[in-house]
């Protein structure tokens, strides 16, 4: 572990061999510390031995110290170069511990058949769960109504860039009309499921279904059929989410150079011509930045389908974090529940790098 | 000028005057129709749910929409939370756990939104102003490292941490949820406070460590000042990230300290529910973000649209 976090200085500066020696000795010392605390409660868990602590709390406490002393080590070992590596050194700490460890962890669940209401504990089955979940109809059902929302993010991109070309547009009262637009993506999605899904849209007497049946829909029915309930969870999600595409794009064309608008107008373009020839050309970049941001977010949809639907009717609003959540919740099923996680997350890490890969090579043949 | 040339154009300017007017009138009144009505989508369900919490039975039954007009508000749903006038002095055990729960919420986001924004914001300014070397890593594959953190789907870490804090005893524990919220706002705090910095020039410190400033002094007395706003827009946008957040709430807390997403979510839950009092705990729920979203709309728009464009 000892050059986990060493940021290998380019020149050594005030330091001398007698104090890399001494950095050299807290670090070591620091890890080897850590590492009989961690073993001498590993042998009490595994019941090798008889002392230990009640829980695994110490060896957080540690790590913490561990890290403490990593610093110390290194401001002693490399002097000016070293106080330099105190900047990213916490954050890489904490993520290290917060992320690697868990995701490591995290792939051996998967490989164990481990309930959590059973009392068996956890039993290493291979790639038992990996069988498990290719033959399970409804993880690759959750996994298609991923492509259609993921899809259904380049329709809130255009709603979104027609809202901030309104906003762009020379109109009175701008900030209160940025500040109502703004207002949804401040709502926490939880508070979204009942204000929208279950009170306005209560069949007998919610606002949006009296306003259907004056258009003269007979029975609206938001979560009854499969297609109306995805388009519905779709646009409770675009409501809270349209915000932020739309600042973003606004963001973009209050940037746009003034001069290059002004002589397309010059040129005598009218204001489609315009918008296709000029406007547009110069907010891909910005686009790309919000669709690919936004996709990021989308993956991870879940709230309002868990709070509105449970992923009903029948899974046809599930999304992949809606169905593990159950997984867990419901049956307890550790083992299998992260199997799905781990493979979604290796779907999603593919799926996102083919799409900077394809957005890449697009934007240079533009070029 | 000829007297026929100017009543040639006497004659023919009011009619290109207005057709002209007539264009700008149509495309205003399209430009303001349009407005109006994706404000009133944005609005409505916040109008809905405040409205709602001051109305009986018959009220929601009858769909009534308008206060004073279609129905009269009462305060029914308030005094089912305790927050109405004449129940604000008694004792209302609803009341003590809506307080819990907010402060939950409060110490959890505060508390993580902090954390991201000390480690981040040191983390950012590293990256942009000195050159680092680990194994193959450079600055760009470091920031890649942060940032990729961003596509982490929270249910993949869900299940480990589930088991992990069991062990480590922090199920339960705002700790252990201050600590997952650091990490998830943690990209989003690096992204914005690195444009931030980048945005600083480098002569300002460079002055200072010739005026005998260290690193950390310089980084202390002269960019923390100048980058503050930057900070003050990471701090309200991971505010409102950490307030929001329901998933790991919901799956890591069960009864010390669950947040106000998570109370919000367990009155839905259940049958038969009372409209007027879910809606005035929606409303007393939603109440401090629409305050921050008007109140810190200029520190939220510039965190979202750091780096967006160059």
């Amino acid at each position: 572990m000892h050059d986990t976090a060493t940021s290998t200085p380019l020149n050594y500066g005030e330091t001398t061999p007698e104090r890399q020696r001494l950095g050299g000795m807290i670090t070591w010392g620091a890890t080897a510390l850590l590492a009989a605390i961690a073993l001498y409660q590993t042998l009490f868990v595994a019941g090798f031995t008889a002392s230990g602590f009640s829980n695994w709390r110490p060896i957080l406490y540690a790590y913490g110290a561990w890290g403490i002393a990593l610093g110390v080590a290194q401001v002693v070992a490399n002097g000016e170069q070293g106080k330099r590596a105190l900047f990213v050194l916490p954050a890489i700490l904490f993520t290290v511990a917060m992320v690697i460890f868990p995701t490591l962890f995290g792939f051996y669940i998967a490989l164990t058949d481990w309930n959590l209401a059973s009392q068996d504990g956890m039993k290493f089955n291979g790639l038992d769960n990996f069988w498990q979940m290719l033959g399970d109809p409804f993880f690759w059902n959750a996994m298609l109504n991923m492509v259609f929302y993921v899809a259904m993010v380049l329709v809130e991109y255009v709603i979104a860039f027609g809202l901030a070309l309104l906003l762009n547009s020379e109109i009175r009262a701008r900030k209160f009309f940025r500040v109502a637009f703004l207002l949804p993506l401040m709502l926490s999605p939880v508070a979204v499921s009942w204000m929208v899904g279950k009170s306005m849209m209560e069949v007998r007497f919610g606002p949006i279904s009296n306003f259907l049946k004056w258009l003269g829909v007979a029975n609206p029915s938001f979560f009854g059929d499969a297609w109306v309930a995805k388009f519905t969870i779709q646009a409770m999600d675009a409501w809270t989410f349209i915000p932020f595409i739309m600042i973003m794009l606004l963001a973009g064309l209050q940037a746009l150079p003034k001069d290059v608008i002004e002589a397309s107008q010059v040129d005598g373009a009218n204001k489609w011509q315009q918008f296709w020839g000029v406007i547009f050309p110069l907010m891909i970049p910005v686009s790309i930045t919000a669709i690919v941001l936004r996709i990021i977010f989308k993956l991870k949809i879940a709230d309002i389908i868990i709070n509105v639907t449970s992923g009903g009717p029948g899974g046809a609003t599930d999304s992949v974090t809606s169905f593990i959540f159950r997984e867990y919740r419901d049956r307890s099923n550790v083992g299998y529940g992260t199997m799905l996680a781990m493979t979604y997350l290796v779907l999603i890490i593919v799926f996102i790098t083919l799409l900077l890969k394809f957005v890449d090579r697009w934007r240079r043949s533009l070029t | 000028m000829s007297d026929a040339t100017i009543k040639y154009a006497a004659y023919v300017a009011p009619e290109t005057g207005a057709n002209e007017k007539a264009k700008i009138w149509t495309s205003k009144i399209f430009i303001y129709g349009a407005l109006l009505l994706w404000t009133i989508i944005c609005l409505f369900p916040i109008y809905w749910t405040i409205t709602t919490s001051f109305k009986i039975a018959p009220n929601v039954m009858k769909g009534a929409l308008v206060p004073w007009w279609d129905y009269m508000p009462d305060w029914k749903g308030w005094r089912s939370i305790g927050l109405s006038p004449d129940t604000l002095g008694e004792i209302s055990t609803v009341r003590e756990e809506f307080f819990k729960r907010f402060f939950n919420s409060l110490i959890a986001s505060l508390g993580a939104s902090f954390l991201a924004i000390v480690i981040g914001s040191l983390a950012a300014y590293g990256l942009t102003r000195f050159k680092y070397r680990w194994l193959w890593m450079r600055n760009n594959d470091i920031s890649f490292f942060f940032l990729s953190q961003l596509i982490l789907p929270p249910v993949v870490l869900a299940l480990p941490f589930l088991v992990l804090y069991r062990d480590l005893a922090l199920l339960d524990t705002l700790t252990g949820l201050i600590m997952l919220y650091t990490l998830m706002v943690l990209p989003i705090v690096i992204w914005i406070m690195r444009d931030q910095f980048e945005s600083i020039p480098l002569e300002l410190e460079e002055a200072a460590l010739v005026d005998g400033l260290s690193t950390w002094g310089a980084f202390l007395q002269i960019v923390f000042p100048i980058a503050l706003p930057g900070m003050v827009a990471a701090f309200v946008l991971s505010m409102i990230l950490c307030w929001n957040e329901y998933f790991f709430a919901a799956l890591l807390t069960s009864t010390n300290s669950t947040t106000l997403p998570v109370m919000v979510a367990s009155q839905t839950g259940s049958q038969g529910i009372n409209w007027w009092s879910m809606a005035a705990l929606s409303t007393a729920a939603i109440f401090p973000l629409i305050v921050v979203g008007i109140v810190l709309e200029r520190y939220i728009i510039k965190g979202m649209t750091a780096g967006a464009v160059k």
